[in-house]
């Protein structure tokens, strides 16, 4: 009994440390940020950086003036552009690693040494990257003279400095956009449960579907968040970027699938084969669907990383050029050049929130499988 | 013993530190500047023996870096003893306003400066409670660039105003001058804005735009602004690209005919690419700006708390003095805000530029952070952006009033 107790108190003693600076510089400083995102800190120049400043208590207004204030377009189509540069990035790293790991898992000759050359990019750091691929991406640079190898005209396109956007669509339209999309898929999730009889799931489903559609139909169209529409779309300057990225880390999830197709037992691909099955449908039907783990687990790490960006666009297209910038450069701009501190801290609590949306039904699930084991 | 012995000797050395003067020098003043900060330590070293100069720098530039940890350290309470910063509101909306930086009037008076500087140099540094900062050297920001041969070939000469430029502009796109005007990345678009604008506007309506006494939202404010989208038709496709260097070098090698960039490319054409002025490259004021000098300057200030104070009083007397300004300037590549140099000292360039100094009307720039604080240039790259993707005049005026109204401009 005493045994246990003093071994509860060195547990605590070697504890204690580590969780008073982990609650101190990581939770303190985020409540911290949280509460200056709340304030005026920073609006009026001359208190922003006065000894004793007069900070006041603005509540949501900093956040109201993010998404729907005259100035703050460019913080709005950061936002677009992040929804783009993830998808796009976890696609194309998705999609390269996994072609990468299936050639590799056929026993290639020099397999070690491909797949050292594969990884390598993930041991240089973005800034690296960055400034390797903005020298080739330049407007006379590499990638442009490609053409001229096969005796073709030089491309002209400007990776990074292009000013052209695709698909654009006006900002004033977007809680209408997002509800319809919300309905769908819950509209999605009600007809999968009823298949499943799962009647209470569907019942609820069904019915925040039919309200968000009813919402987007008679009260949405009519909501405003800017006086003049505000066209934001995919800016063709990011191309360069997302190319870079999935350069730097398709590497990774090359070497997460291989393991897991390593991991799939020979017995059960021969037992495919004895069925009669295809390759085709042998990796459609039996591997990919061992795959999806380490796919959710790739996408959830590929997903944060995306939207934390910060150092390679710093490094590819400098902190001024507005197509190609992201949430997190605003962030910096805002507080530490402009002095707005309260303003930039809402970006970063709007990141922090983005991130949390990835991660934490991550954690969550991760957590019950572990109780459940 | 022998450790006895290297304590007594280690505080026999603290002892000696601490009773000699020191002064903590804070400028991002590293690389091809260096040698000059270099030559005004020297000076001040040879002034005043017993004090060591601390020299602090942060290399990055245009000071990035060094602005941020500047406030670190501001906020922190260790500012250092004098630190770099460009002159008027890029220091005042920042610093000043936040109370943080001693009035320098007495010193201006004792040494005598009000009359060593030009009087608009003066206002532009100053609020109506002090003088806050002793300006080292000076740049000119309107200066239009060309390359003599080129032009003569193309059969044009640089245009006198923006009107001017854009029908130079029309001839020599119908030569097949794909772009007449080469601009870099988003801030020298901003250069140009601002040199398209005083160039329209006159500097007195540039001054007033500063004092609040004219609107962005003016007719006459929209309306430069449509010329100046029309000047950014006349440039190149893969300005953000580009560097301010890699701008310069589409002039020497002939690509472009113009470009519109501060003096300090002169230096990079000289030092840099061996070129010779007035054969491989020439300079006019740039469009509308004649007997107009757009300046922006290095200064350095005295914040508040410093622990060595008077050390940095003399420091400041030394950037000041006639002696450390020509020591400074010719290795800058700049010239002396004082109106009494030496001008045997200086390169063709620096001379004529000196005596455009003396002689023009002085207004200062808002890229480079004279007239404008920081909240709103680096805002105002954003709205720039937006202007030239989408050409609305009056959005981006209205932009702009709003974002100066936010920044305290004309308060």
């Amino acid at each position: 009994m005493r045994g246990l107790s003093r071994d509860r108190l060195w547990s605590i003693a070697v504890l204690l440390p580590s969780v008073i600076l982990l609650g101190v510089f990581v939770y303190g400083f985020i409540g911290r940020t949280v509460y200056v995102s709340l304030t005026d800190w920073g609006n009026d120049p001359a208190q922003a950086l006065a000894t004793n400043p007069v900070i006041q208590w603005v509540g949501l207004a900093n956040y109201q003036e993010l998404f729907s204030g005259f100035l703050q377009g460019r913080f709005r189509q950061e936002m677009v552009s992040t929804i783009f540069f993830t998808l796009f990035f976890i696609l194309g790293c998705l999609g390269l690693g996994l072609g990468l790991a299936m050639i590799l898992d056929r026993n290639p000759k020099g397999e070690g040494l491909w797949r050292t050359i594969f990884l390598f990019p993930m041991s240089l750091s973005f800034i690296v990257t960055g400034t390797i691929w903005r020298w080739m991406l330049q407007p006379q640079g590499g990638v442009n003279q490609i053409p001229t190898v096969v005796g073709g005209e030089p491309s002209t396109f400007g990776w990074l400095s292009s000013t052209e956007s695709i698909w654009k669509f006006d900002w004033n339209k977007l809680p209408l956009l997002t509800a319809v999309v919300v309905a769908v898929v819950l509209g999605v999730l009600a007809l999968r449960a009823l298949r499943a009889a799962q009647r209470t799931r569907a019942l609820v489903a069904g019915l925040c579907a039919l309200m968000l559609l009813a919402w987007s139909l008679f009260v949405g169209p009519n909501l405003k968040l800017l006086a003049a529409p505000e066209l934001h779309g995919f800016n063709l300057a990011l191309i360069g970027i997302i190319i870079a990225a999935v350069w730097q880390m398709s590497g990774y999830t090359m070497a997460l699938y291989l393991a897991g197709l390593r991991g799939i037992p020979e017995e059960i691909r021969e037992a495919a084969k004895v069925d009669g099955a295809t390759d085709a449908q042998m990796y459609r039907r039996v591997i990919f669907p061992l795959l999806a783990p380490i796919t959710l687990s790739a996408m959830i790490i590929l997903g944060h990383i995306s939207l934390k960006i910060f150092d390679l666009v710093y490094a590819m297209s400098g902190p001024d050029n507005t197509f190609t910038s992201v949430p997190a450069l605003n962030m910096y701009l805002t507080s530490f050049r402009q002095n707005q501190f309260a303003l930039g801290a809402a970006i970063g609590t709007i990141l922090l929130l983005l991130v949390a949306f990835v991660i934490v039904p991550y954690l969550t699930s991760a957590f019950r499988t572990e109780e459940s084991h | 013993m022998k450790k006895a012995l290297m304590l007594a000797l280690a505080l026999a050395t603290a002892g000696s530190a601490s009773a000699a003067g020191k002064v903590e020098i804070f400028s991002w003043w590293a690389g091809d500047e260096g040698p000059a900060l270099e030559a005004l330590i020297k000076l001040y070293e040879q002034k005043y023996p017993s004090v060591k100069v601390d020299n602090a720098t942060v290399s990055g530039g245009a000071g990035t870096n060094a602005k941020a940890v500047l406030k670190t350290r501001m906020l922190g309470g260790t500012p250092p003893d004098s630190f770099q910063a460009h002159a008027g509101q890029e220091l005042i909306g920042t610093w000043v306003v936040a109370n943080r930086m001693e009035d320098l009037t007495p010193l201006f008076k004792s040494e005598g400066w009000n009359k060593a500087f030009p009087q608009d140099l003066i206002k532009l540094i100053s609020t109506k409670d002090g003088i806050w900062s002793v300006p080292v050297n000076v740049h000119r920001s309107n200066v239009m660039w060309y390359n003599p041969a080129k032009l003569k070939a193309w059969g044009v000469t640089a245009p006198k105003t923006w009107p001017e430029f854009l029908s130079t502009c029309a001839k020599l796109k119908a030569k097949g001058v794909a772009a007449p005007l080469v601009v870099g990345e988003n801030w020298t678009q901003q250069h140009l804005w601002e040199n398209v604008m005083i160039g329209t506007l006159g500097a007195q309506n540039w001054e007033n735009l500063w004092t609040g006494k004219l609107k962005f939202t003016d007719p006459k404010v929209v309306g430069a602004f449509t010329t100046f989208g029309k000047v950014m038709d006349c440039t190149n496709k893969d300005a953000s690209g580009l560097s301010w260097q890699q701008a310069s070098d589409r002039i020497a090698a002939g690509t472009s005919a113009f470009n519109i960039m501060g003096d300090w490319a002169a230096g990079y054409y000289t030092t840099t690419k061996k070129l010779t002025p007035g054969k491989d490259f020439g300079w006019a004021p740039s469009p509308g700006t004649t007997k107009v000098f757009v300046m922006l300057a290095d200064s350095f200030g005295l914040p508040k708390g410093a622990k060595n104070r008077t050390e940095a009083m003399n420091w400041l007397k030394v950037l000041g003095s006639k002696q450390g300004q020509d020591a400074f300037n010719p290795l800058k590549g700049s010239i002396a805000a004082r109106i009494d140099s030496d001008l045997s000292k200086y390169n063709t360039y620096s001379k004529s530029a000196a005596a455009d100094w003396k002689s023009n009307k002085i207004v200062g720039s808002m890229a480079h952070g004279a007239v404008a604080p920081e909240s709103f240039m680096s805002a105002f790259g954003a709205i720039i952006d937006q202007f030239v993707a989408g050409r609305d005049a009056k959005g981006a005026a209205n932009a702009a009033q709003q974002l100066a109204t936010r920044a305290g401009i004309g308060k």
